[in-house]
C-alpha cells in the first residue's frame, strides 16, 4: 500500500485548496443559475484575431518558437507598452508567456528563496499566496479595507517591510475588489521601496479596464522601472482567456533569469496563440484599439448598473474603478459571506463568490459584471428577494 | 445633453430598446429626467423611428418568405425617384425600400406568406407600376445575421460557471 502522504511534497500539501472550487461544484449542478462568479469576459475573441490563428495553422505554423516569443510580437508589445502606459522596454526585455499566470509564477521563482517574505494584498487573486508558498516563500498579507477603497497606503504597507522582504505583489486594477490606484496614490508606496532590494511584481492584466483616467503602472514612477516586473496579457483586454497568452517586461537581468526558467519548463507559448496576439495588436494599432474601447464602454455601463443596484437595496458597495467586479459589503445582513453566498445560490440560484475565497475577510462577495445586462438585472432582482427572505 | 451622451443613448437602444430611461441614465451617468427628455426629442425628430423586436419568422412559420427585389425605373420629371419609391413602399407587403447606387435603382424587401404570394406581388403589383422598367427577384433562403444580431446558431454562454 502506497502512503501518498509520505510522497507528496509538504510544501504543496500545506497550500489550502481553492475556495472557489466549492462554489463551482455547487453552481455547476444547478440549471438556470445566473453566475456572477466568472472571472473572464463574456465577449468572444474578435473574429479577425481568431482568423489569424486559423490561418497560421493552415499555413503549417506548428513548430516551437523562440523561447522569448516571436520577435514581431515582442516588438508590437514594446510599442503597445509605450503607447498605452508610457513604459519603455526593448524587445529583449519582454518575454511571451503561457498566460499572465505563468509570468507571475516566473517572476516569483526568479527572485524568491525559501524564507523570503513576499507582501501580498488581501483580498487578492487566489493564485498569489499559493505561488509564493510553492516557492518556499512566506506570504505576508497586506490587509486592505473598503474604508481605504482597497488601496495600498503607507500605513498598511510600511509596518510589514523588514530585512526579509523580497517582493511586493502590486495588483491593480484588482481582482476581486475592482480597486485601482492612481499615479499619485502609488507614489508614497513606491517611495517606501526606495533604496531597498524589494522588487514590485506588478500584475496589470486588467489595465485596459480602467474607468477613471488612464491606468498607471507602478513601473512608470520615479526609481521604480529598475525594481519592477510588469506582467500583462491578452486574456481580459482582448477576450483571449483560453488562448493562454501573456507577457512579462522587466530589466534585462531579471528578464534573463525568468527566461532561463521558461526555457527549461514551458519552452515557448503556443505558436498559434502568438499569431493571434500579433493580430490583436496589429489591428488594434490600426483602428486605435476601437474594439477594446467598445468593450470597455460596455463594461462601464454594466458597472454603474450593478453598483447602483446594490446600493439601492441597502448593501454598501464602494465604487470599483477597474476590472469587472463589484465587491459589496454584507455586514448589514448579519450573515457571514460564505453563509450568505451559499444561501443565495440555493434559494435564488445566483452564484457569487464570498470574500473568503480571496483572503480572510468574511464580509464581502465578489460579483462579476462580465455578463449580459439582462442577467445582471435579473440577478439584482433575485438578490433583493433573498435579502427580504433572510 | 451632449452629442456624445446622445450617441450613447442611441447605441444602448439599438442594442436593446427595452432598457428604460432610468436604467440608461445609470449606465451613462446622467440625469434620468434629462435622458427621458432627450429620448422624447429623438423620437420627435424621427431619429428614433420605431421600436420593434427582431423576429426570426423562419423559426416560427417555415412557409413565410422574404425576397430582395432590384428595381430599375425611369425617374419622374421634377420628382426624381421619390414618387416611384412612394408608390412602392405604400404596399404593406413591402418591408423596406432603398435608393441604391449601381446597376439597379431601388432595392425593395418584400415579405409574404409563401413564395407564390411574393412572386405574384412582383408580377401583378410591382412590375406594372408606371415607370418600373425591370425587376430582378432573389428569395432569401437563410438568414445568418439580422440587424446586428447573429440568429442562425444559438451562441450559448459556455464558460465555466465559476472561475477565479
Amino acid at each position: 500500500m502506497v502512503d501518498y502522504n509520505k510522497i507528496v511534497s509538504r510544501r504543496v500539501a500545506e497550500v489550502p485548496p481553492s475556495g472557489i472550487r466549492k462554489f463551482f461544484d455547487l453552481a455547476s449542478e444547478m440549471e438556470d443559475a445566473i453566475s456572477l462568479g466568472v472571472g473572464e469576459p463574456d465577449f468572444v475573441t474578435p473574429w479577425n484575431i481568431r482568423e489569424a490563428a486559423i490561418y497560421s495553422i493552415e499555413r503549417g505554423h506548428t513548430h516551437y518558437t523562440s523561447n522569448h516569443g516571436v520577435i514581431e510580437l515582442r516588438e508590437y508589445i514594446a510599442e503597445y507598452m509605450d503607447y498605452r502606459f508610457g513604459l519603455t522596454y526593448s524587445p529583449g526585455q519582454i518575454m511571451v508567456t503561457v498566460g499572465a499566470s505563468e509570468a507571475i509564477d516566473l517572476a516569483l521563482r526568479a527572485i524568491v528563496e525559501p524564507g523570503d517574505e513576499v507582501l501580498v494584498p488581501e483580498p487578492c487573486y487566489v493564485s498569489y499566496m499559493p505561488k509564493v508558498m510553492f516557492n518556499g516563500g512566506v506570504p505576508v498579507p497586506i490587509r486592505m479595507s473598503d474604508d481605504e477603497e482597497f488601496k495600498f497606503t503607507v500605513d498598511n504597507v510600511k509596518p510589514l517591510i523588514n530585512e526579509r522582504t523580497k517582493a511586493i505583489i502590486v495588483a491593480f486594477p484588482n481582482n476581486p475588489t475592482g480597486a485601482i490606484m492612481t499615479e499619485s496614490e502609488l507614489k508614497p508606496v513606491a517611495e517606501l521601496l526606495e533604496g531597498t532590494d524589494i522588487i514590485a511584481v506588478s500584475d496589470e492584466i486588467y489595465s485596459e479596464l480602467t474607468y477613471q483616467g488612464k491606468h498607471a503602472s507602478i513601473a512608470s514612477l520615479d526609481g521604480m522601472w529598475e525594481r519592477t516586473i510588469v506582467i500583462n496579457g491578452f486574456s481580459k483586454a482582448f477576450a483571449m482567456t483560453g488562448w493562454r497568452l501573456g507577457y512579462v517586461c522587466a530589466p534585462t537581468e531579471l528578464l534573463d533569469t525568468m527566461l532561463k526558467i521558461h526555457q527549461f519548463t514551458m519552452l515557448c507559448a503556443p505558436v498559434m496563440s502568438q499569431a493571434a496576439a500579433l493580430e490583436a495588436l496589429r489591428s488594434g494599432f490600426e483602428n486605435n484599439f476601437a474594439d477594446v474601447e467598445k468593450m470597455r464602454r460596455e463594461y462601464n455601463r454594466r458597472r454603474r448598473v450593478i453598483v447602483d443596484g446594490f446600493r439601492e437595496m441597502g448593501l454598501s458597495c464602494f465604487e470599483p474603478m477597474g476590472a469587472f467586479y463589484a465587491f459589496p459589503c454584507l455586514d448589514s445582513t448579519g450573515m457571514g459571506a460564505e453563509r450568505f453566498c451559499e444561501g443565495l445560490l440555493r434559494s435564488q440560484k445566483v452564484a457569487c463568490v464570498p470574500s473568503t475565497a480571496f483572503g480572510t475577510s468574511n464580509s464581502f462577495m465578489r460579483c462579476s459584471y462580465a455578463t449580459s445586462l439582462d442577467n445582471i438585472n435579473e440577478a439584482l432582482r433575485r438578490i433583493k428577494c433573498y435579502l427580504q427572505e433572510i | 445633453m451632449t452629442k456624445e451622451l446622445s450617441k450613447e443613448i442611441l447605441e444602448i437602444l439599438r442594442q436593446d430598446c427595452r432598457v428604460d430611461a432610468e436604467q440608461i441614465a445609470v449606465m451613462i451617468d446622467a440625469d434620468p429626467a434629462e435622458v427621458a427628455e432627450e429620448i422624447k426629442r429623438l423620437e420627435r425628430d424621427r431619429v428614433i423611428v420605431k421600436y420593434n423586436a427582431v423576429v426570426n419568422m423562419e423559426k416560427f412559420d417555415k412557409d413565410m418568405v422574404q425576397a430582395l427585389i432590384e428595381v430599375r425605373v425611369t425617374p419622374q420629371r421634377e420628382q426624381g425617384f421619390d414618387a416611384l419609391a412612394k408608390r412602392i413602399y405604400r404596399f404593406t407587403e413591402v418591408r423596406s425600400v432603398y435608393l441604391v447606387s449601381g446597376s439597379y435603382d431601388l432595392m425593395v424587401l418584400v415579405e409574404g406568406l409563401d413564395m407564390r404570394q411574393v412572386a405574384l406581388f412582383v408580377a401583378e403589383k410591382l412590375s406594372v407600376i408606371d415607370g418600373v422598367l425591370s425587376t430582378a427577384t432573389s428569395f432569401v433562403l437563410r438568414k445568418y445575421k439580422e440587424d446586428g444580431v447573429i440568429i442562425l446558431d444559438d451562441e450559448k454562454d459556455d464558460r465555466l460557471v465559476v472561475t477565479a
